[in-house]
Parts: C-alpha cells; sequence; structure tokens
C-alpha cells in the first residue's frame, strides 16, 4: 500500500563510479540517517547547521558499529529542500556493493525504499515544483514503475517466489488456527498452545534464514566479487593482476577503472564477475606518507570477500610480510608464492604458521599462473562448494532482501515474546506482520485472505 | 395521495440500525418519523438472544462512546455475561451478554417513545420519492406521502423476504411478519443495484422437555462488567447456558435426507454467511467431524423458550425433530418454533459513501442488513452511523468518518464502500490491521471527545469520561514520579511479590512494565492510590503493552495523511492519463472517498495512486489559481 513516510533510493547510476549517493527524505530522515552515521563531537545530526556538509562514518549499530564506510553526509531541513521535507544525501565511496549495504541499513532503521520517481512526486505534491510539469512527472512515474515491474518480475526467480509461498502457507495455516481461538472462542476448536506456535515458527525462520543466506549468493553474482590483492611492494602483485587481465578482462568495459583509493578491474571467472583489487596502486598515488603495506592491506581485508596475498618466495619473509598474513588469516585468503621456480626460500609450511588459510599455491605471477586456484576459490564462495544448482532460489533484490530480513525480525520477535510469556494476541500481530511482508516480496494481495483461510479450514457458527 | 407531514429525516425500519439512526437524528435535534412494520417488533433479536463477542462486542463499546444506545440496553436487559479471551490479550477481550429478548425489545421501544423530536408509526413504505437525484419523501400503502429532506434504509431482512422451511417456502420476514414487497422495486428504479443474502436461525425449544443433567452447564461470570461506560458493574448471573454435542446418528439423519435439504435442491439462491453455516452444510463440508458442538441458550427470564446455537436448518420439520432428539440432552426436545431459512435483497455497499450515503442520492442513506451485513451490532453501528451523518448532511456540515485506526466501526464501514461484500459480513477482529489500539478498554477514550462534538454525549457522560481520564493521568504521572532504588528492604519487598530483583533504580512505571505486575501489585507495594477497577486496568494495559501500541501508532501515523487527502465526489476519472485501465475501471465504480480509501482498492498499485495524488494536486493549484 502507498505510505507517505521516509524513503531512501540510490541516486547515482547503478556502476562503480567515483562517488555514489543515497538520498533520504521524509520525516524521520534525521532519526534514520543519524542511527547510522558517526562523526567528530557528540553533536546530534539534526542539530548540525544545515545545508552543511558533515564528514563521518557509516556503522552498523547491529555489529557492534562496524565501519561500513567513510562518508560525506549533505543536511538540507525542509522546506527548503528538492522535496521540501527533511533531506539527507550520504555520498560514500563509488562501488556498488557499499552503497547497497548502507541503502540497506538505511531501510533496515526504518526507510522505505522510495517508488519510482517518489522524490520528483513529492517535491510536486509540496510545491517546489511548477504546475506544467505535473505531466512530466506523471510520465516519469508510468515509465519507471513499468520498468522496475518488469525488472520486479525478472528478479524474483520462480523457484523463490515458490519457496516464499510455501513460508506464507505454513504461516497462515498458523495464524488462521491463532486468530479463530481469538474470533471463535467457543468454537469446539483445539487451541494451540504457544509451545506448539514456538515449535511451527521455528523451521519457518530457518527456511527464511537459508533463503537470506543465499542473498548474499545472489548479491555477489549481481555485483561482482570483491578480490583484494595484497602484498609488499615487488611481491608480484601487479604481474599477477596483469596476468588474471589478460586472460579474463570482463567485455564490460564501462566501468571506470579506478575509485578514490585504489585500482580496480573487472574479470570474470566461469561466468561470475570478479572486481581484482589492487592495494599496490594506493602506494603510487599516496604521496603523503609512506604507509606500509599492512596499513592499506587491513583497509581492504575486511570488505573483499577474497583475499590474495602475493609472498615473494625467492627470499626470506619480511616483518611486513608476515604482519599482513597474520592480518589475512583467518579470512577468505589464498596465499600465492610468487617466484617459487626461482628457487624457494618461503615454503607452504612456512605460511601455515601464520594461521589458516583457504589455499596455499606456487605460483609464477608472470606466466599467469594460480588462475585455477583463483577460480576455485571464486566458485567455493558463490556456490559453496556444491554443485551448481541452476533452479536454485536466488534472492538478491535489495527490497527484497529488506523486506525478508523484516519478516525474520519479526519471526524472532514473536519467539521471544512466546519466551517471556505475552498472550497470543501479540504473538499473532508479529507473525502477521511476517506474513504480509513476505507478501509484498511476492505481490500477493494481504488480508483478505485471512478472513477466507478462516472460513475454508475451521467448521464455524453459531 | 396526501401529505401527512414533513419531516427532516425518515428512518425506514425500526431493529437495530433503525433504532440508532432514528434516535442519533432526534438526538441531534431533527425532527425524525421512524416507519417500521410492525411497532410490536421494534429492535427485535430474531436470531440468538446474545449481544456482542470478538469484534461485535468492540462495536458496542464504541457505539456507546459516541452515545448510542445499545451498549445501554443490553447492559440493562442481560440475564448473564461473559468476558471472552481473557488469557488472549487485553485487545482480544470481548463481552457478551446473553439478553432477555422482550425486555430488550420493550426497554428500547420504551426509549425511542420518549425521545424528543422522534414520532414512531407503523407505516409499510412503498416507494421512496426522489426528485433530480435528491430525496424528496416516502410514499406509503395507505397512500401517505411523508416529506423529508433525509431518508435512512434500515430495511434488515424485510426487503422481498423469503422464509424456506424444508419444502415450504412463503414471502414473509422473520417471525411470520410482513415483508416489504414494492419498496426493492423502487430502490431499483432509482439505479439502485440489490444482492440476494440468505441467513438462517435455528430452532427455538422448550426448556421442560430438556435433560438438562446429559449437558454440560455454561454460567457467566460472576462479577460482571457491562458494555456502557455509563452503566455499573454488577454481580447478577441469572442464568445458564448449556453445552452439548452432536452425535454419529444427527449426522445420519442429515445425510439421509440432503435431498430434502432447500440448500441442495436450489430452492435457496441466496449467498449465506461462511461463519454461519446451517448444520447441512456442516456436516457435508466437514465430514471428518464426529461431532459439532451446540449451546442452548436461555431466550429471556420470563419463557421457557430456548435457543439451540449452531443448529441453523432450513431442513423440514419432521427432520429437525428426528435429529434433534439424537442430541444428548434434547432425546424428548419439543420445538417451539422451527429453523427457517430467509432470503432477501440488500443493497450492494460499494454504492455508499463512507458516510453511508447512496452516492448518487442525495440525502438517501443505508444502514445495518440492508448494506448486507450480519449482526445486530453491525446493524446498530451502522445506524448511528448513518444517522449521525444524515444530521450533519441536513445541518451542512462535513461528514463523520471513522477511520480504520480509530475504530472497528471505521473497519466495518471501510470493508463495505471499499470492499464490498460476496456474503452477509460479520466483523471480527482479524480483520482489524490495527487491534492493539482498538480495545474494548480504551473506546471511551478514543471516541468520546468526537461523540461530544457531535452532540450525542450527554454532560453527565462527558463529565464522567473527563474524570476517568484525568485519574488515569494522575495515576501513571504518580508512577512516573516514584523512585525506587535497590536497597535491601526493596530487594526483599520485590522477591515476595514474585518478581526479580532491580539493578539499578528505576520508577514505579518501569516495574508495572514487567508482566507479572500490576498498578495493584505495585501501588500497594510502595504506598500508591488504589484506583477503580477500570482505571487501574486501563493504567496496566497502557504500560505493559507501550512497545506495541507505539509501533502500531507509527504505522497510523504513516497512512494518516492520506486519509485527509479529500477527492472531490465528481472527479472525473475518465480523462486520467498514466493509471491502469483496472484501476480506473475500480475508481470509478467505488468513487473514493480519499486517497486513503482509493489506495485499500484492490487493482489500484501505489503507481496508480501517485498519479491520482499528483493530478489532485494539479487541480487544487488551478482552483487556487
Amino acid at each position: 500500500m502507498y505510505t507517505e513516510d521516509t524513503i531512501a533510493a540510490i541516486a547515482t547510476p547503478p556502476g562503480i563510479g567515483g562517488v555514489g549517493i543515497i538520498r533520504v527524505s521524509g520525516t524521520r530522515c534525521f532519526e534514520i540517517v543519524g542511527s547510522v552515521f558517526k562523526a567528530q563531537g557528540t553533536v546530534p545530526l539534526e542539530k548540525r547547521p544545515n545545508r552543511t556538509i558533515q564528514y563521518g562514518h557509516i556503522i552498523d549499530p547491529q555489529k557492534q558499529d562496524e565501519i561500513l564506510d567513510e562518508v560525506l553526509v549533505l543536511i538540507m531541513k525542509g522546506p527548503k529542500s528538492f522535496t521540501a521535507e527533511d533531506v539527507i544525501e550520504v555520498q560514500c565511496h563509488g562501488g556498488i556493493i557499499v552503497v547497497r549495504e548502507i541503502l540497506k541499513l538505511l531501510l533496515r532503521q526504518g526507510a522505505r525504499l522510495a517508488e519510482p520517481g517518489e522524490f520528483t512526486k513529492r517535491a510536486f505534491l509540496n510545491g517546489r515544483i511548477d504546475l506544467t510539469q505535473a505531466e512530466a512527472v506523471i510520465d516519469i512515474i508510468e515509465a519507471k514503475s513499468e520498468q522496475s515491474l518488469a525488472v520486479a518480475v525478472k528478479q524474483l526467480d520462480g523457484t523463490l517466489a515458490g519457496m516464499i509461498r510455501t513460508i506464507r502457507e505454513q504461516l497462515i495455516e498458523l495464524i488462521s488456527h491463532l486468530e479463530v481461538a481469538i474470533d471463535y472462542p467457543e468454537e469446539d476448536i483445539e487451541e494451540l498452545t504457544m509451545d506448539e506456535t514456538a515449535d511451527k515458527l521455528r523451521p519457518i525462520l530457518a527456511k527464511i534464514n537459508q533463503l537470506l543466506a543465499t542473498a548474499n549468493r545472489g548479491r555477489l553474482l549481481r555485483d561482482g566479487i570483491m578480490t583484494a590483492i595484497v602484498g609488499r611492494p615487488n611481491a608480484g602483485k601487479s604481474s599477477l593482476m596483469n596476468a588474471l587481465l589478460r586472460e579474463n578482462r570482463a567485455i564490460v568495459t564501462d566501468i571506470p577503472g579506478t575509485t578514490r583509493d585504489s585500482i580496480e578491474e573487472a574479470i570474470t571467472i566461469e561466468g561470475i564477475p570478479v572486481r581484482l583489487i589492487d592495494t599496490a596502486g594506493i602506494r603510487e598515488t599516496d604521496d603523503i606518507v609512506e604507509k606500509l603495506g599492512v596499513d592499506r592491506a587491513k583497509e581492504y581485508l575486511d570488505k573483499a570477500q577474497i583475499v590474495v596475498c602475493v609472498i615473494d618466495a625467492s627470499e626470506p619473509m619480511t616483518a611486513e610480510e608476515e604482519a599482513i598474513l597474520r592480518e589475512a588469516s583467518h579470512k577468505n585468503t589464498i596465499v600465492f608464492l610468487n617466484k617459487a621456480d626461482k628457487g624457494a626460500v618461503i615454503t607452504a609450511d612456512t605460511v601455515a604458521q601464520y594461521g589458516q588459510f583457504a589455499a596455499i599455491a606456487p605460483i609464477s605471477a608472470a606466466n599467469g599462473e594460480g588462475m585455477d586456484v583463483l577460480a576455485d576459490a571464486v566458485k567455493e564462495l558463490v556456490y559453496g562448494g556444491t554443485v551448481q544448482n541452476e533452479s536454485s532460489a536466488m534472492l538478491s533484490n535489495v527490497r527484497h532482501i529488506t523486506l525478508m530480513e523484516q519478516a525474520k525480525s519479526q519471526i524472532e520477535q514473536s519467539l521471544n515474546n512466546i519466551e517471556s510469556g505475552l498472550p497470543v494476541d501479540f504473538i499473532v500481530t508479529d507473525v502477521r506482520t511476517a506474513w504480509e511482508q513476505l507478501g509484498d516480496i511476492t505481490g500477493d494481495s494481504l488480508r483478505e485472505s485471512l478472513v477466507d483461510e478462516l472460513f475454508s479450514r475451521f467448521c464455524l457458527g453459531k | 395521495m396526501y401529505t401527512v407531514d414533513t419531516y427532516d429525516v425518515i428512518v425506514i425500519g425500526g431493529g437495530h440500525a433503525g433504532c440508532e439512526a432514528a434516535l442519533a437524528t432526534a438526538r441531534m435535534g431533527q425532527r425524525t418519523l421512524m416507519a417500521t412494520l410492525n411497532l410490536d417488533n421494534i429492535a427485535l433479536m430474531p436470531c440468538n438472544p446474545a449481544v456482542g463477542g470478538p469484534g461485535k462486542s468492540h462495536l458496542v463499546y464504541e457505539l456507546d462512546a459516541l452515545g448510542g444506545q445499545m451498549a445501554i440496553n443490553a447492559d440493562a436487559t442481560a440475564i448473564q455475561m461473559r468476558m471472552l479471551n481473557m488469557g488472549k490479550g487485553p485487545a482480544v477481550h470481548s463481552l457478551r451478554a446473553q439478553s432477555d429478548k422482550v425486555a430488550y425489545q420493550r426497554l428500547m421501544k420504551e426509549t425511542l417513545e420518549n425521545t424528543d423530536n422522534l414520532n414512531v408509526k407503523q407505516i409499510m413504505v412503498n416507494e421512496l420519492l426522489i426528485e433530480d437525484g435528491e430525496v424528496k419523501g416516502i410514499l406509503s400503502e395507505l397512500g401517505e406521502v411523508y416529506e423529508a429532506k433525509a431518508i435512512i434504509l434500515c430495511t434488515g431482512t424485510y426487503l422481498k423476504g423469503k422464509i424456506i422451511l424444508g419444502e415450504l417456502t412463503y414471502t414473509g420476514g422473520p417471525n411470520g411478519q410482513r415483508t416489504a414487497e414494492l419498496l426493492s422495486d423502487s430502490l431499483r428504479k432509482n439505479g439502485i443495484e440489490l444482492m440476494r443474502f440468505k441467513t438462517g436461525t435455528p430452532a427455538r425449544v422448550d426448556k421442560r422437555s430438556l435433560t438438562l443433567d446429559h449437558m454440560v452447564e455454561q454460567p457467566g461470570d460472576s462479577k460482571y462488567r457491562a458494555f456502557s461506560f455509563m452503566s455499573d458493574w454488577t454481580d447478577r448471573n441469572e442464568q445458564i447456558c448449556w453445552l452439548t454435542y452432536t452425535t454419529e446418528e444427527t449426522h445420519d439423519i442429515i445425510r439421509g435426507n440432503l435431498n430434502r435439504a432447500p440448500m441442495y435442491t436450489g430452492i435457496i439462491e441466496g449467498t449465506g454467511p461462511r461463519y454461519c453455516p446451517s448444520i447441512e452444510d456442516k456436516v457435508v463440508r466437514f465430514s471428518d467431524k464426529n461431532r459439532h458442538q451446540l449451546f442452548v441458550e436461555p431466550e429471556g427470564n420470563h419463557t421457557n423458550e430456548m435457543y439451540v446455537q449452531g443448529m441453523s436448518t432450513s431442513l423440514p420439520i419432521d427432520v429437525q425433530y428426528q435429529f434433534l432428539r439424537t442430541i444428548p440432552g434434547l432425546e424428548n426436545v419439543e420445538i417451539m418454533r422451527p429453523a427457517y431459512a430467509i432470503e432477501y435483497d440488500c443493497l450492494n455497499p460499494l454504492q455508499l459513501t463512507p458516510a453511508l450515503q447512496v452516492k448518487h442520492i442525495k440525502g438517501l442513506y443505508s444502514a445495518g442488513q440492508a448494506n448486507g451485513t450480519s449482526g445486530y451490532e453491525e446493524a446498530a453501528a451502522q445506524g448511528l452511523m448513518a444517522g449521525i451523518n444524515a444530521a450533519l448532511y441536513l445541518q451542512g456540515k462535513e461528514p463523520f468518518i471513522l477511520s480504520r485506526s480509530e475504530a472497528y466501526i471505521g473497519v466495518l464501514i471501510d470493508d463495505l464502500v471499499t470492499k464490498g461484500t460476496k456474503e452477509p459480513y460479520r466483523m471480527m477482529t482479524s480483520r482489524s490491521e490495527y487491534r492493539l489500539l482498538l480495545r474494548q478498554d480504551n473506546a471511551d477514550l478514543r471516541l468520546t471527545e468526537k461523540g461530544r462534538e457531535i452532540g450525542l454525549v450527554s454532560d453527565e457522560r462527558y463529565q464522567r469520561f473527563l474524570h476517568k481520564k484525568s485519574l488515569i493521568e494522575e495515576g501513571v504521572a504518580a508512577l512516573r514520579a516514584r523512585n525506587i532504588n535497590p536497597t535491601k528492604e526493596v530487594q526483599a519487598l520485590l522477591e515476595s511479590m514474585g518478581t526479580a530483583h532491580i539493578k539499578t533504580g528505576m520508577t514505579a512505571y518501569d516495574l508495572v512494565k514487567r508482566n507479572e505486575l500490576s498498578y495493584g501489585d505495585v501501588a500497594d507495594a510502595f504506598d500508591l492510590k488504589r484506583y477503580s477497577p477500570d482505571v487501574e486496568e486501563e493504567i496496566d494495559i497502557m504500560i505493559t503493552y507501550e512497545g506495541y501500541v507505539k509501533k502500531q501508532m507509527e504505522q497510523v501515523e504513516k497512512v494518516r495523511k492520506l486519509e485527509e487527502k479529500i477527492i472531490p465526489a465528481d472527479w472525473d476519472y475518465d480523462s486520467m492519463k498514466g493509471i491502469s485501465l483496472e484501476a480506473k475501471q475500480k475508481l470509478k465504480t467505488i468513487k473514493p472517498h480519499s486517497i486513503g480509501q482509493a489506495s485499500r482498492i484492490s487493482g489500484v498499485s501505489p503507481a496508480d495512486v501517485s498519479v491520482l495524488l499528483i493530478q489532485l494536486e494539479q487541480y487544487r493549484r488551478e482552483q487556487q489559481q
């Protein structure tokens, strides 16, 4: 249903650009962005001066304030803003993953993904756009909603829709059982106990979690796997990168090669998009301080889904390399022992002393070796080591993921409430919300069918 | 044809909708005529002898807060009361009264007859007099003309009513009454679309013929509450209901006689309600159930008639005798009135505005079963709203519309006029998306101010309301002001109350939040003032469920603005660009009152709503220029 709440959307075109912008508009704008924005000083976001740019970080409050990105936040209070509502723009580093992660975070904190043309529409409704432009606004809504509809339909694959419908079917069965006891308390129908309700909810929650796990995979396939190449200077990072590019450069050419602080290239490995980041690029552009390789590597270790650590095996391990290895261990890290053909000083055993790694392999970067190891790691990451199942459900749309996560937290909430002894009315309220949120993913309509359910399942009458 | 008199409002029908409608218009100062088929049947309960139950009791509490009559009448004539759903959460607590039917009717008739501005007359209405899309009056079967600027249709099941009892069918209303045969045609002639619905009622049996000890006793609550804010809680429990079950033998008899059941032979054409199936329907549709329960309920203090709830049927009388006598407790049952089904005409409610006015006829309102609902409570709630709106119309004021988040009455009317109904519509708590907000206990807090503004809330009621409200505020403030520190004494006290220790200092308010503690517990332990049970209950609910209430309030806030954006009644949907064809057709038929209502119509997408919003704004600005 259409509502007037706080909306958010990515304002920059998809792809990897220099800067990504997320625009937020509505009454709860400051509250929502404020809950994930951390800047110097204690002044809350809404108290900071209008029409200023604030520097800070986007953090995830659910993950111990883990930093997602460093950002600039533009404050534009209503009515003097584009939509005449409070508006905030979050400018983050380009790269679709970061932008989407921030958007997801904002949605989780209570914003709603904007409908097509909704910012423009609000601008018009609030008198910021001239009457003569009304037709144009309608055209935008019309065109964009058609387009987005087509996209949404395409994105929701049949298997996924089927799985969600199965979950909804189980939920509605549970809901109608609980509701019938409320609306027909004297009917001869066995009431579900709260324990039984919890027993029915747990497997449903598990299924939702499973689907959410695939969300990650779906996103990887859409946005590419971020692969950081780390190592001390001259270990062979650039040679490796060049060799990989030679063989696998992505056909897509409109992706710019650089972001603000790294060199990024796109390749495809067995059809899976991979974004290679050569952290060596940093040193060349960074003329202020001669940072240690380990510091630069650290920045990427958390963000990257695969870390490729290149070690010069022909020379003894340096302190810098040791530090990098320790940092990179226990991540999804492949260690390449480069120049192993030139008489290896460092072996796999040496490396293994520094922690656990996904793979350790001797290569000759210059000859383009190591490709197959990386390919295995990529496939392992995407398909989890299992044989690729063409029809396996793939959850990838931000809107879908957000709704799914909301449904998940509603069910968790109801399980907690059962635990703490709240009456059934509250339990069923959360379960109903979850059912409706899942219905929003598949586009199945609401409420009406609940009443139908009650009458088709139970024998009721006075 | 001669003109007898001129009224402001004429209410056609004296059932539960008609009574509320007439009382509302008269009390709002409009000279009102109630035209009923039979003065002895005012406020008749032709089906179950009860008021309330889940969803329905909520309607009655709300009606009471707005200044309606049903709650007061039901309290005064109750012979048993039970609060249902006690363990299931405060929002679904539901009061149900067994009523003394005759007492209920008598008291309502007395109230009507003694209301200023109201004349009650026995009149058969044959025709509506309508000119140029505007109400002018009515024409009776005797050729009398009564003029009026507003008419409220509360025709119940009497429009072309047809009784079906086994092989016998005849034209008639409940209890052998006359039906309105010509009025249906008059409505059709005026472009009103009618539907054909069906409902039924079980047999009434002689209490002396029952073997009571073969059934399970169902007493009421010993201390019982009231529907009305103006009634006191009492300690009456005069009558007992009885529970028993059908047997396999009952089902065999029913199955063996299905060839004689009008439902299956095609005699019944109307759409019956799914929630109130006949026993033959239950046996066929739920054949795996080896028994169905039934309640035997008294119809009053001065009668031996008992209502056999759950056994509505249209099977012939000999079959009724046969199967009833297979039921424990009913082995020797004597039927006093047989069960029957009834078919009747009603309006398609999609033709109505949220003020219950027929869209294309100025001054014509409709309420109750005539709008495709079922139940006394649903009828009364609509009657009140139609009455209020007819009076406001005559006073040249804006209509009074309750939103879905304000009242079950809002849910009821919005469902009817936005989605329509394909069977007699019954209220249920699961129909409301804001159930936690719409409770019995806070109906007065939600609606009394509105009733006051309309003019239906008396000074006495209003003072009582303000007093209760101030006590609640006082109690909450005292809780907030009371600091409790984790001293040894306090911890020991808490332990004795069966609740956990406190780690840091907190207020008494925080303690009431704990599920296991009520206001009373905390007040006694920390020397706070005690209040009456209704005040304390309200404080408890407000505090314990604060989080959930806040969550639902946020949802309400999101849609509130849309409810406030009113679409002009003559909006031209045909010339709208940029919306889907389906949306256009739906919008044209339903002519939503507000953007909020438009957004709830199935087939109208958010994009359609956006376009509508923009064109509405465009129109508004053009008007200004």
